[in-house]
């Protein structure tokens, strides 16, 4: 046998971690302390990405699914009351059960018949061959925005119906209590700063990791901290510009589709001088949309009504019961 | 002689980091647990930052790792405190004696 180099220890140690932080956390019985293990989950998970040499991915990961699913987690758990295990099982358990299993199976032959192929042409070989013509130097941004542009653009739209949803459910969630001093001073040193950095990882992913996701997801979690501070609505502008807001992305990705198509054109097929900037005019309104669809989803309900629903008596007794655990 | 300055402050780091990690585990409440927790990092997580930085030649990485350890100080001392607050609020889980 081999001796495991010190990088395939590490590995192991990776995979077996997140295998046990993922059991533990289906199996935990507290809610927060399930999620808990589920963000530590997401941020060992970031560590693989960076292991597989997928930067991007690694800052997604870390951003929307450590980050801020966690928080959404988190805002979730406290509403909820612990589940109190009923010692039976369930039919709609069993057929889970199977299902689960069956697809653990199928993705199990995916991974073995991937491996076996490793021979013929894979698509990277052919982007790497063609990123010049895309206007951005990074792979993964050139593959997001300009090969598979439509996926993104319907990922956008999928976004966009998720949102409507959220603005189903009515006025936003109370706010939370007012916090502390020291609370409110890292706020509004940190704040700015987020903006700043989201505002880097948008201009940085032309040509290093990062790019609208991540940045719309950093822009979020400012409007996350603001809101844990007492800004009720998360910083999220007033009706008609938050409706602007959440449909710039998908509006400036088909508008510049569709001028290209005027142009003579195929949709989406950016011409080489000019990808660079229509790129970045897309993720820039992409990045604004993701924000504040993340944001919104966050606040669980329609910004609008967030500041006026302080008198309510829901948020009175929300205020009441669980004033002190809010400034966490 | 730079690197092995650099390894014996990452090695000293990581016994903080371990011995902070043992003090989450086995004291007896909240209080004694942060205090072993915050405390041991904060002196880990700074020595990891030396030893980083005295292995990096170029200023701007240098830069980002100052930035890095400022932002999570501040960050670990503010969810500290709010830890402290609340658990200070319930008065659950005090070690007596």
């Amino acid at each position: 046998m081999e001796a495991l180099t010190s990088w395939q220890i590490l590995d192991l140690l990776l995979i077996s971690a997140l295998l046990a932080l993922a059991w533990t956390a289906m199996a935990a019985k507290d809610l927060r302390r399930a999620v808990a293990l589920f963000i530590a989950f997401g941020l060992l998970l970031a560590l693989t990405w960076v292991r597989l040499r997928a930067p991007d991915i690694a800052l997604a990961e870390a951003a929307i699914g450590a980050g801020l699913t966690g928080a959404l987690l988190l805002a979730a758990a406290s509403d909820e009351p612990d589940p109190v295990p009923s010692g039976r099982i369930s039919a709609a358990g069993v057929v889970l059960t199977v299902v689960s299993a069956g697809l653990a199976v199928v993705l199990g032959w995916v991974f073995v018949a991937t491996v076996q192929q490793a021979d013929s042409t894979r698509l990277a070989e052919e982007v790497f061959a063609n990123v010049e013509t895309t206007g951005v130097s990074n792979p993964v941004t050139s593959v997001l925005l300009n090969f598979r542009a439509y996926d993104t653009l319907l990922e956008l739209a999928v976004l966009l119906i998720a949102v409507l949803g959220v603005l189903a459910l009515g006025p936003a969630r109370a706010g939370y209590g007012a916090p502390g001093p020291v609370l409110s001073l890292l706020a509004r040193r940190l704040v700015p700063l987020i903006i700043l950095v989201s505002g880097y990882l948008l201009w940085a992913g032309a040509h290093a990791p990062g790019g609208a996701f991540q940045a719309g997801a950093l822009l979020a979690a400012a409007g996350v901290l603001l809101r844990l501070t007492g800004t009720t609505n998360g910083g999220l502008p007033g009706d008609g510009a938050f409706r602007t807001l959440i449909v710039a992305g998908v509006a400036v990705f088909l508008a510049v589709g569709l001028s290209l198509m005027l142009a003579g054109r195929p949709f989406l097929g950016f011409p080489v001088a000019w990808a660079g900037s229509l790129i970045l005019a897309i993720e820039t309104a992409a990045t604004l949309s993701i924000a504040a669809i993340l944001l919104a989803a966050f606040l669980a309900g329609d910004p609008k009504h967030a500041a006026a629903n302080r008198g309510s008596k829901t948020w009175q007794r929300t205020h009441k019961t669980q004033g002190h655990a809010n400034e966490l | 002689m730079i690197e092995i300055a650099a390894g014996m402050f990452i090695v000293l780091a990581l016994f903080f980091f371990i011995s902070g990690s043992i003090g989450l585990l086995r004291l007896p409440d909240g209080y004694s647990r942060l205090h072993a927790l915050t405390k041991a990092d904060n002196l880990g997580f700074g020595l990891l930052i030396l030893g980083l930085l005295l292995l990096q030649m170029d200023l701007l990485i240098a830069i980002k790792l100052l930035l890095v350890w400022l932002l999570v100080m501040a960050a670990s001392a503010v969810s500290a405190h709010l830890i402290a607050q609340r658990a200070r609020r319930q008065e659950r889980g005090l070690w007596k004696p």
